[in-house]
């Protein structure tokens, strides 16, 4: 079979906007069209924040209608969970894995396109529902049938958005397990293999394992709209319930689809700026693969004032505490791999170290929000607003952004400004603490969620949390401003780019040129991110 | 230090070793897929299953014998309370007769709920039933309920629908009184076919009549 290589001609990209960009199979283009797709969604989904923080902001209703409200919390969260965190990591996994493991390319290429052009017109969907009649769904990002089920029009246009997101997860999926499983360059052995590559392959799993469990239960609520089937109607035989424990049979694992690759990054970045190879690399994997199992076997903790058996209840609260051990782990190696290194704090180590702080504190609520007892106070407040947004703001955006600055010198080939990377983490750090924190006395004092207008008791820490909210929201124009002056120009990066970087990515020239590793590199232990604990 | 070069043996095509596992692992993980989107499927049964073997969701469903019966003088008592519901879609009106009942474990007894249909048409309505706490519902045997077929109600009907049922002595013994609960849903098929029917046939007997009064 005679084969066409571009070896003797490197960094030969595709001419044309259409050629380079829609048309694109290379893994660099693809990664950056993600990233850039995610930051864009991060602020649509982010400008929805702004909207029911406005309307927080004091009590009574000022802005917008009640319903307006519910769909901007509907919205929000759909925006945010499928449109900005996941294809983030994506992207990551598109630019960094085949770097990573000494791959041209990832597996499948075209594939890796259809997964990322499916996602613009997906989510021109989703938000068009805003605008037909009777609105976008309103009933919550977990699209209880009872409420879900009472949408307008836009019902099947959300339902379709979601169905074809779940296509698009899942081919990504197939590509990242296909790559890591085939592309990798000889000497790269599984255990050689960096923390990031390791925790995409096990989210990968959890993808392929659970996003046709929510397509399932998405032609099953369609069926039930429209095919006068029964499967969550109650007056039909159904059962409501149900609904809930197929959702979070995809939703638990889904949490940790958003934190895994999360916890590869924060992984990378500690030891490098450490100076330190990452204490307990095999236990950081075995942890990983450990919390992606129990992911499967706790998602009724979501659900336990439904009228649960004691046994269950009890059961789905110890395993749901038993998670907190393999993240202990992982917790503990990162603070020992500091532990007498010669540490340094770019913008890169200080978002790692906010995520480590910050990431724990959701760690702790979370357990507080397993146990039975306490959740029936806990259920449906403030409180799980402020768990889950520690964990997914403080903790799967704060490694998005430590990630997007340890490794945009590599992507642009220019330092970015550290005087304005800094500032941006310390107005972050603060702010969203103003934003997040108040809300867990919020929700201890009973204000539950997804409620436009609250009792005047609440409104200092409301005021306090909105003001957070609004700066939060302006910092993060910085960032844009900060990545956009990099990929302008800037200081000149070296391939190392930072002094205590190991792994394949930083034996390639920054920019990292279109073509890398079209013969395998020839690898040494040198190279190897953990190569050195073998 | 250990170096490891990659394999330069001619007679192996690399890429087309790679492309072809590509190929291979593609096709396992698709039918891992939509393996999982059945799955989603399966867990309505599975589920269905699980709750009447369980007494999960308090809608379990035992069979007993009736020499489990035999002797429920010497039994203890429990109190029986009786709760009724209508879903906000259906207009009717629904309660119980009375609100508890005290009854010895084995004793076959009865009760009774009411419902009126106030809508302005006839309505078919489905009671969905549930027993708190929800493991009782496994010694919670109904002999004949309303709640076993569809209930037709005429516009402006009212009727009294009976409960026979009795609580079996194996009852453990940390459960000392029993909620039953129905919750009234309308069922908008039937009750769309029903009034369909019903209008036709009307239009049909009208034409009838005008046919004979035409040809006398």
């Amino acid at each position: 079979m005679p084969t066409t290589t571009h070896e003797d001609h490197h960094d030969h990209k595709p001419q044309g906007f259409l050629n380079r960009w829609v048309f694109s199979t290379n893994h660099k283009d693809i990664g950056t069209l993600y990233l850039v797709f995610a930051l864009l969604m991060f602020f649509i989904g982010g400008s929805m924040a702004m909207i029911i923080r406005a309307e927080l902001f004091m009590p009574g209703m000022q802005l917008v209608q009640p319903e307006f409200f519910n769909q901007m919390t509907t919205v929000h969260a759909l925006v945010m969970v499928f449109g900005a965190v996941m294809p983030a990591f994506v992207g990551f996994a598109n630019w960094m894995i085949p770097l990573m493991i000494g791959a041209p390319d990832m597996a499948l290429p075209r594939m890796n396109n259809w997964s990322f052009w499916i996602l613009p017109f997906a989510f021109s969907m989703l938000v068009s529902t805003l605008f037909m009649d009777g609105g976008a769904p309103a009933g919550g990002w977990t699209l209880y049938p009872p409420l879900v089920l009472q949408t307008g029009s836009s019902f099947i246009f959300a339902m379709f958005a979601i169905h074809m997101l779940g296509i698009s997860s899942i081919m990504g999926a197939i590509n990242v397990i296909a790559t890591i499983l085939n592309m990798r360059a000889p000497g790269m052995t599984l255990l050689r293999m960096p923390l990031f590559v390791w925790t995409w392959l096990i989210t990968a799993f959890l993808l392929i394992a659970v996003m046709p469990v929510l397509a399932g239960a998405v032609t099953m609520l369609i069926t039930d709209r429209f095919f006068l089937t029964s499967f969550f109607n109650a007056a039909g035989g159904g059962d409501p319930v149900l609904f809930q424990h197929i959702f979070w049979f995809f939703g638990h694992p889904e949490v940790y689809i958003m934190i895994l690759p999360a916890f590869g990054i924060i992984s990378e970045i500690i030891p490098t700026f450490a100076r330190k190879p990452l204490f307990g690399y095999t236990s950081m994997v075995y942890a990983s693969a450990s919390i992606a199992f129990l992911s499967f076997i706790v998602w009724a903790h979501h659900m336990f004032t439904v009228g649960m058996p004691l046994g269950g209840e009890i059961y789905f609260m110890l395993a749901t505490m038993m998670i907190s051990i393999p993240t202990g782990v992982k917790v503990f190696n990162w603070i020992s791999t500091m532990w007498r290194g010669s540490m340094t704090f770019e913008t890169p180590m200080l978002f790692a170290l906010g995520f480590v702080v910050l990431f724990t504190i959701g760690g702790f609520s979370g357990l507080m929000l397993a146990i039975v007892p306490a959740d029936f106070q806990y259920h449906d407040t403030y409180f799980v607003v402020a768990h889950f947004h520690y964990v997914l703001v403080t903790g799967s955006v704060f490694a998005l952004m430590a990630g997007t600055y340890y490794w945009l010198p590599k992507w642009t080939g220019h330092m970015y400004n550290e005087r304005l990377g800094k500032w941006h983490f310390w107005l972050s750090v603060v702010f969203v603490n103003l934003l997040f924190f108040p809300q867990h006395y919020l929700g201890l004092a009973g204000m539950p969620r997804r409620i436009p207008d609250y009792s005047p008791q609440f409104a200092d820490f409301n005021m306090l949390s909105s003001i957070g909210g609004f700066a939060f929201g302006l910092t993060q124009f910085m960032f844009v401003y900060i990545v956009w002056k990099c990929v302008r120009g800037g200081e000149t990066a070296t391939s190392r780019v930072w002094e205590g970087a190991r792994g394949l990515e930083w034996t390639v020239a920054s920019p990292a040129p279109f073509h890398t590793f079209e013969t395998p590199p020839d690898i040494d232990d040198s190279m190897v991110a953990h190569g050195d604990h073998l | 230090m250990q170096r490891y070069l990659p394999v330069a043996d001619p007679k192996i095509d690399l890429r087309a070793e790679i492309k072809l596992a590509n190929r291979r692992l593609l096709r396992i993980l698709v039918l891992v897929s939509i393996g999982m989107f059945g799955f989603g499927f399966a867990l309505w049964p599975l589920y269905t299953i699980f709750c009447e073997a369980t007494g999960f969701g308090g809608r379990g469903v035992q069979e007993v014998a009736a020499e489990d019966l035999k002797q429920y003088q010497n039994q203890r008592e429990i109190t029986i309370r009786f709760d009724a519901t209508v879903n906000s879609g259906l207009n009717w009106k629904f309660k119980p007769v009375q609100t508890s009942k005290t009854v010895k474990l084995g004793e076959i007894s009865q009760t009774s709920y009411t419902a009126a249909n106030l809508a302005d048409q006839a309505v078919i309505g489905h009671a969905v039933f549930n027993v708190a706490p929800p493991e009782a519902s496994l010694y919670f045997v109904k002999t004949e309920c309303f709640c076993f077929t569809e209930q037709l109600l005429e516009e402006g009907e009212r009727k009294e629908m009976p409960v026979t049922f009795y609580i079996s002595p194996d009852l453990p013994d940390d459960i000392g009184n029993i909620t039953l609960s129905y919750t009234f849903f309308e069922n908008v098929p039937a009750t769309l076919a029903l009034n369909e029917k019903l209008a036709t046939d009307k239009f049909n007997d009208l034409n009838t009549n005008t046919l004979t009064t035409n040809d006398t």
